[in-house]
């Protein structure tokens, strides 16, 4: 039998390929193999004899076995070693994709506004763009050619009617809809005939307007510093200035204090505001008496511009892709 | 609202430097645009008269003059200026002086002269723009007085962006009040004597609409002398206002106007006929201004009139025949209460802005016209002379604004503003505003002066009180509400998640205006129901838009342009329609719009270079209706006229139009000079959004079978036809449907098409058998032979 392992053990080891392997395993170990020959042969010998012929053939066959296992997984080793080494690619190239389109800075703006005031339990209104003078106007204490309607330079149309100069209307409508206490947001397209490097003709502005048993001027500066923060992601120094709007009383400007990129400081101003007039209120159908509210507007291409780093306000209707892919 | 600083401080006692009270001038709600630094830096320049002036020997546009500085030799000075001749007075600076833009005087030659000194403009003593020639100085000028000193420099022209409620800053006296509440410091009195009257002379007036004109007073004054010259301190008051002088008669009363806020008005009183009366205008008139302009009135305008009709508009403007001249020996000066409703809006529609316009349209001190007219005739007998006649007034007190009575309560003044201000702090205010104020245990009760029309309410007095105090003293307040949740709908798409989804498919947003010429619209045949502006900025920006597309692939166009060759642009927007009955606005309707130029996928390396179709496009706006789990749309072939009539399609849902998708006309590519085929699609955002919230069955629990068949139809069987017929047929079993193939060509018919398709069948109580498989099968190849002479193909 150890000349049967000397024969072998060498041809398992050199055998080139599984091929070859499986037929050395076959003719040792087959059916008819040498081995399997042998172990048949073992029962016509004597018991003695048998005994220990027996031990000799499985001796030679354990050896063999283990050697045509060990050959085996050094060639399986192998073989996968050469698939893997035949299936490498260059990784670096790049993935299939769909090019990520993108959205309008404006409305990444108005998302993130809503975003806050959402939180803040504010819901969301809208209304026409074309208005009457009744809800643009009037139902906001602006009188018949009150001189400041001058300060909303307006489109008309020829039946009237107008291009909204602002999203107060929206207020005028959800309050004549819904019962205080109410917290409202408008956003939305406005209209004023002009146009120049820092006015365009059609721009956004959010509006947010709060009519409670408690609303007041202390809130409102509350409001507005909570949102400027969480807009901006940081703290600013904020001032508030006495205005006029017709809508709003007290009313106030709004300017946080902005550092350019040249490192100077100034107050810029981003927000406008005030306790919601008791003549609105009435317009609306509310007692002023019982409720008092505050709204408070902004420009939202204003805060894309600050937010962002924009510098020219036309940059937003202009739709060239390479100022819109800045925004993905 | 523009003046000068010296001017403000001679009428009220402040130390406050120039940045501390425009500082608190803005944080008290007048705001100060901008401060203009005058005269500084004027050291060594006086008043020069220039005595000789001879040809330069070797320069023929420069003047050897010698200027006189009133005290040693004349000095000689080599000047280039047109203006320089004998007799005139202009500053001279003198040598050793650093002008403001930095030139040091040195005595120097000018062509081998000597100067010793330099002849100045109004430009290079930044005094003002002007640098034609030498700054004239009047012919009272005080030779050799420092210039500075003269002209009551340095000083600041402060400009303040008023409010529409606050007239009564529009005058300096107004302002001074104002400015002394928020300094608590005293006010300068100047004297306010009322001149003697000297003369007889009179003329009647009259007020035929008194509630337009409660109060009217004229005076005449005789005998002027129209050539004298306007005091500096006057002229320069006024530049500093920005405000032009003219003549000594005009100035005095844009003085008294810019001194007191009254809008005055000078006629020469040789010019007028008969007795003035306050009178609307009667339909036809008409009247030439001091514009030259003939300007046609109407009952709308009040007028004042003489015995040949309207010598001025009340309030914006006098007529052109009754002005001062250089020939006027004797004026008729009017002082008037125009109520604002009879002058609001009424320059404008003469296209006029005046300063008069300005103030009465905002609301003028009823109580100001005596004294205003008693100053102007002071000034006026100081400067040109003159003897004044009565004052005749026309008055009708029961026609006057009414002097409100206000409660001003504590308790709403803490509740409105959210922090008690004390109570002292309260009444001194007040009072200080010039308010008649009586305290009680609840509040105050305030009578405003009757320069504040905008004091007409509680809230008015909170906020006077609160501007005074501060803005910046109210504390800054986290809010507090009863949290009321409103219902969360889910039966709508956010038009928030649609933009996600194209974003994600890689498409960019963009904004249009929504106001586009009317010729586009023409073009693409959607001008049916527009809405025109009646004052459009231009004629691109007249028409609202009744479509979204035609901005966008305009916005295409111009991408292209700048060589972005793939294109996905999308756009959420309004589009207006005229109303459908009368009476009612237009009809606004939310829509959603897109373009695709270009590939189907972006370049790379391992995909093709296909152009996307329009089965790439449904596939988004399909992609959009499935965020609407929508299980109700068609897509029925053909759309409106600026689509390929072969490659449209209009998009229902439950069998309503919400909008189309297809490739842009041919026509219209050409018309807009694409040189592409946009696919484009626009949508009603409503219907887009709606949607049911998910209801959940419970699942089979057995398998599903799953058959194919290829079916051959005649072309023009639309697969929509197909499907329908063949999810009918094939029984409750059916799961889901597949169309996974389309073949035309060698082995079929000519004009018919194959379409395979997958049928998955399963049922919820038992395993399908074969049986059950092919029965489903059967009948739905049966139906289709029945319905469009399909046959299996072979």
């Amino acid at each position: 039998m150890d000349s049967l392992i000397h024969e072998y053990e060498p041809k398992i080891r050199d055998a080139a390929d599984l091929d070859a392997l499986e037929a050395m395993r076959v003719a040792l170990l087959g059916k008819s193999g040498v081995i399997t020959e042998q172990l048949k042969a073992l029962g016509k010998l004597a018991p003695d004899e048998r005994k220990a012929r027996g031990e000799q053939v499985n001796i030679a066959k354990v050896r063999l076995q283990d050697a045509i296992a060990s050959r085996r997984a050094a060639l399986e080793a192998a073989a996968l070693e050469a698939r893997l080494a035949a299936e490498r690619i260059d990784v670096t190239m790049p993935g299939r994709h769909v090019d990520p389109g993108v959205a309008h800075p404006v409305s990444r703006t108005i998302e993130r506004m809503v975003s806050i005031f959402s939180r803040m339990g504010y819901a969301v209104a809208d209304g026409p763009e074309i208005e009457d003078d009744e809800h643009n106007f009037e139902a906001l204490n602006f009188p018949p050619h009150h001189p400041a309607r001058a300060m909303h330079d307006t489109f008309y149309f020829p039946d009237g009617r107008l291009l909204r100069t602002h999203t107060s209307p929206v207020q005028v409508r959800y309050m004549r809809d819904h019962r205080p206490p109410l917290r409202m947001l408008a956003i939305g397209k406005v209209y004023r005939s002009d146009s120049d490097q820092t006015h365009s003709p059609m721009f956004h502005q959010m509006e947010g307007l709060v009519v409670d048993e408690t609303a007041n001027f202390a809130e409102l500066k509350g409001t507005l510093a909570q949102f400027v923060r969480a807009f901006f992601e940081r703290d600013f120094e904020m001032q508030f200035r006495p205005s006029y709007f017709p809508f709003t009383e007290p009313s106030c400007e709004v300017d946080i204090r902005w550092e350019r990129a040249d490192g100077s400081k100034a107050w810029l101003e981003v927000l406008g505001g005030g306790m919601v007039h008791p003549n609105v209120l009435r317009a609306c159908n509310i007692d002023p008496e019982r409720y008092t509210g505050y709204a408070f507007g902004l420009g939202i291409e204003r805060f894309a511009m600050l937010r962002y780093g924009v510098s020219d306000l036309r940059a937003f209707y202009d739709n060239d892709l390479r100022f819109l892919r800045q925004f993905a | 609202m523009k003046f000068s600083d010296n001017w403000l401080r001679s009428l009220v006692r402040i130390d406050a430097d120039r940045a501390t009270l425009c500082r608190r001038l803005t944080m008290a709600g007048l705001e100060v645009e901008g401060v203009e630094v005058l005269g500084e830096g004027l050291g060594g320049v006086v008043v020069g008269e220039i005595v000789s002036a001879e040809r330069h020997p070797h320069a023929d546009k420069l003047q050897v003059c010698r200027v006189s500085t009133g005290q040693g030799e004349p000095l000689q000075i080599v000047c280039g200026a047109p203006n320089a001749r004998v007799g005139l007075k202009a500053p001279l600076a003198t040598i050793g002086a650093t002008l403001p833009n930095g030139m040091a005087i040195r005595q120097a030659a000018l062509r081998g002269v000597e100067s010793h000194g330099m002849l100045c403009s109004a430009k290079e003593l930044a005094l003002d723009g002007d640098a034609a020639g030498l700054l004239e100085l009047p012919a009272d000028a005080p030779v050799g007085a420092p210039l500075s000193q003269w002209l009551g420099l340095p000083d600041a022209a402060i400009e303040i962006k008023l409010t529409p409620n606050r007239p009564d800053c529009l005058g300096m006296a107004g302002l001074a009040a104002e400015v002394a509440t928020l300094f608590d410091a005293a006010r300068v009195a100047w004297d306010e004597a009322p001149a003697a009257t000297t003369s007889q002379a009179a003329r009647a007036v009259r007020i035929a609409s008194p509630a337009d004109c409660p109060r009217y007073l004229g005076r005449v004054v005789e005998g002027i002398d129209p050539a004298a010259p306007t005091p500096v301190w006057m002229a320069e008051r006024l530049r500093r206002a920005g405000v032009r002088p003219i003549s000594a008669v005009v100035d005095c009363t844009n003085y008294v106007m810019l001194e007191l806020g009254q809008p005055m008005h000078a006629f020469d009183h040789d010019r007028l006929r008969g007795g003035v009366v306050v009178r609307r205008a009667a339909p036809g008139e008409s009247a030439k201004l001091l514009d030259e302009r003939e300007v046609a009135l109407d009952p709308g305008f009040l007028v004042i009139a003489d015995d040949g009709g309207p010598v001025a508009v009340a309030g914006v403007m006098g007529g052109w025949d009754s002005r001062v001249t250089d020939a006027t020996r004797s004026v008729f000066l009017e002082a008037a209460h125009f109520a604002p409703a009879a002058i609001i809006g009424r320059a404008r529609r003469l296209g006029l802005h005046t300063d008069a316009s300005h103030r009465f349209e905002r609301g003028v001190d009823p109580g100001l016209p005596r004294r205003a007219l008693e100053r102007l005739t002071q000034l006026l007998l100081s400067i040109v002379g003159g003897q004044a006649g009565p004052v005749v007034a026309a008055e009708h007190p029961e026609a006057l604004p009414p002097t409100p009575t206000i409660r001003l309560r504590a308790a709403r003044l803490a509740r409105v503003l959210g922090m008690d201000v004390p109570r002292e702090r309260v009444g001194a205010i007040l009072a200080g505003l010039g308010m008649r104020v009586t305290a009680d245990a609840d509040g105050w009760t305030v009578q405003p002066p009757s320069a504040r029309f905008d004091i007409a309410i509680e809230e008015d007095l909170i906020e006077e009180v609160v501007r005074v105090h501060g803005y910046e003293q109210v504390p800054v307040r986290i809010p507090t509400a009863l949290l009321q949740v409103e219902t969360v709908t889910e039966t709508r798409v956010e038009a928030s998640a649609l933009r996600r989804a194209l974003v994600a498919r890689g498409y960019a947003e963009c904004i249009d205006f929504a106001f586009v010429p009317a010729g586009t619209l023409a073009d693409w045949g959607l001008a049916d129901g527009a809405v025109a502006l009646a004052n459009p900025l231009s004629a691109d920006l007249a028409v609202m838009r009744t479509a979204l597309l035609p901005g966008l692939v305009e916005a295409a166009r111009r991408n292209l342009a700048r060589q972005q060759a793939r294109l996905r642009l999308f756009e959420f927007g309004r589009v207006f329609h005229a109303a459908t009955t009368a009476g009612a606005g237009p009809i606004e309707r939310d829509r959603l719009a897109g373009v695709v130029l270009g590939r189907a996928v972006a370049e790379h390396w391992d995909s093709g270079k296909r152009a996307a179709d329009f089965f790439d496009l449904k596939g988004d706006v399909e992609a959009l209706l499935a965020l609407a789990a929508a299980d109700d749309v068609q897509f029925v072939a053909g759309g409106p006229a600026w689509l390929h009539p072969g490659r449209s399609a209009t998009v229902l849902r439950s069998g309503s139009p919400v909008g189309w998708v297809g490739v842009l006309h041919p026509r219209l590519q050409a018309l807009l000079d694409l040189g592409h085929d946009p696919l484009v699609f626009e949508l009603d955002l409503d219907p887009l959004c709606r949607r049911s919230v998910p209801r959940a069955n419970d699942l089979s629990r057995f398998p599903s079978v799953r058959r194919d068949i290829a079916m051959v139809l005649p072309q023009g069987v639309a697969w929509a036809a197909v499907e329908a017929c063949a999810r009918q047929a094939a029984g409750p079993a059916l799961r889901a449907l597949h169309l996974f193939d389309e073949y035309i060509g060698t082995g079929l018919k000519p004009d018919t098409r194959s379409l395979a398709i997958g049928l998955i069948l399963q049922d919820d109580s038992r395993t399908l058998t074969d049986a059950d498989a092919d029965a489903a099968v059967g009948a739905v190849v049966a139906a289709l032979g029945r319905d469009f002479a399909a046959v299996l193909r072979s």
